[in-house]
């Protein structure tokens, strides 16, 4: 009997021990690495021998339900609504569709955001920070259903009247997307 | 002190009745509103006083009568005359209860009629709009070019209606200022209006009575009540540009405004900077206090605050800065030169 509890108390912990993580509010970012974007890999391909190992496009962020969702308000604020939609495309690619013009990973989203890309795309580079641009990758990659259902955002701190971004199923973004010949 | 004083918060009591007026204080009422409430407050506080002796002097007078018959239980028996009497002391408590509730009732409402309506059909009216944390006011107008936006200082005419049009941009916040009037919920969505007048010229606090998030408590506003030509004057100095920088240092500052994250989130107007996530910084230099209240605006307090923001106030909107040393006293100067 007092196994049967004992067991049941370790699950009942350890469920709780991953939706903390699932909540963490990091609020004082560490400091920004230097040159971070030369140091991210945006291609797994390497001349030669693929023998080195790719660099894993860590992004802590993504694993957080509320930095997702605090890249959801930035998304809004910093405007990237005004070309790319809520996610649909409009002047700029569709964000939640499988093609993806400059690499999927977070880091690749990180580099588009920060560097700028040809045909529109702004580098905002100097104009928000490191650990935002992280956040609204991170938002990003959840428009297109690439990260867990667990951190994609299920909420924002305004009232809603559609239903959850977790639990509405999945759309395709119709309409021109704003990339020259590449729908059909 | 005996041990046991030592744990009553001394402090905090002086501070709750203390006669400092114009802070944060509904027992220091500077507004015919705020007045009709303290008046309201007394009238119930008294009634209640009343109620609790008479209640303690019953109890009292009722375990001293039993007292000593306790040692000698009665036996069980008839007792018709008791019973007769009971229940008239019964009767006759609860129609005081009842009649006494009834009067506070009537006089709540009464009250809450007195406070409802504004006295002057030529207001002034203000656009409160809350955010987190901070609070966005303007002073709406036809012509576009005479709407002011400024952010948690809000500026009145002693003596004149002020109507207060309300609204949320993401969570439920409540605008409070005891001193002048009740509270209003601000909810997204969801136009209000209320009015308030200040009858007394002075700077009155005023703090987010509903809790909103991580720095609900960091959420303050302040209302200055002038007389009518020095709030003129400060509309006409609120309704400018922004200075241009006079200083080469000004000018590095400027650059750095719009080089760096500042313009994403900021307006100065006049200059690029046009984004209305944060407060508007056009007349930053002529504030008392920022960061919603919780700083002086000073030098130093500015600098600490571009900086590092979530030491400040953790969970706050504002990013930290990592700026260059004198990058960041160029910016300094620079927005201490937006009188």
């Amino acid at each position: 009997m007092a196994k049967h509890f004992y067991f049941a108390l370790l699950l009942v912990i350890a469920v709780l021990l991953v939706s903390c993580k699932r909540e963490e509010r990091i609020l004082r970012q560490p400091p920004p690495a230097n040159d971070i974007l030369n140091t991210i890999q945006i291609s797994g391909l390497n001349p030669g021998a693929n023998s080195i190992p790719t660099p894993p496009n860590s992004n802590m962020y993504q694993e957080s339900a509320y930095a997702v969702a605090e890249g959801q308000k930035l998304y809004e604020e910093y405007n990237c609504v005004g070309c790319h939609a809520h996610g649909g495309g409009g002047i700029g690619p569709a964000l939640m569709d499988r093609d993806w013009i400059y690499g999927s990973e977070a880091g690749n989203i990180f580099s588009t955001i920060m560097q700028g890309r040809p045909n529109g795309m702004p580098s905002f580079r100097n104009r928000i920070p490191e650990y935002q641009a992280w956040e609204i990758a991170a938002y990003v990659r959840s428009l297109a259903g690439l990260l867990p259902k667990g951190v994609s955002p299920n909420r924002t701190d305004q009232m809603n009247i559609k239903p959850a971004e977790s639990s509405t199923p999945e759309q395709t973004p119709s309409g021109i997307t704003g990339i020259p010949g590449q729908h059909q | 002190m005996k041990p046991a004083l030592k744990f009553i918060p001394w402090r905090f009591l002086v501070q709750a009745m203390s006669l400092d007026p114009g802070h944060h204080h509904v027992l220091h009422p500077a507004a015919p509103q705020a007045g009709n409430i303290e008046w309201l407050y007394w009238v119930i506080f008294g009634v209640l006083t009343a109620v609790f002796v008479l209640m303690i002097a019953g109890f009292t007078w009722a375990g001293a009568k039993t007292g000593v018959a306790a040692s000698h239980p009665l036996p069980i028996m008839e007792d018709k005359e008791g019973d007769h009497r009971a229940r008239w002391v019964v009767g006759l408590a609860m129609g005081v209860t009842v009649v006494t509730l009834f009067v506070i009732l009537v006089i709540s409402v009464v009250t809450g009629k007195r406070i409802h309506g504004p006295t002057s059909k030529n207001p002034v009216t203000i656009q409160v709009t809350a955010r987190q944390w901070w609070w966005e006011i303007t002073y709406p107008n036809p012509q576009a070019d005479q709407t002011i936006t400024t952010a948690n200082e809000i500026h009145v005419p002693v003596g004149a209606p002020i109507v207060v049009l309300t609204n949320s941009k993401d969570v439920i916040h409540s605008f409070w200022a005891p001193s002048i009037t009740g509270k209003r919920d601000l909810i997204p969505g969801y136009s209000s209006a209320f009015w308030f007048q200040v009858d007394q010229p002075g700077t009155y606090h005023g703090q987010c009575a509903e809790f909103c998030g991580l720095q609900h408590a960091h959420m303050g506003f302040s209302v200055v009540a002038e007389p009518v030509d020095q709030f003129q004057a400060w509309q006409q100095q609120q309704l400018k540009a922004a200075a241009e920088p006079s200083t080469s240092e000004a000018v590095r500052g400027r650059d750095v405004f719009l080089t760096h994250a500042c313009l994403m989130c900021h307006t100065i107007r006049g200059t690029d900077a046009g984004s209305h996530v944060g407060p508007d910084l056009t007349h930053i230099a002529g504030r008392n206090m920022i960061a919603a209240e919780t700083l002086p605006n000073t030098a130093g307090a500015l600098a600490g605050w571009i900086v590092d923001p979530q030491r400040i106030k953790p969970g706050t909107r504002m990013s930290p800065n990592p700026l260059a040393p004198d990058d960041l006293q160029a910016l300094i100067v620079y927005l201490r030169s937006l009188q």
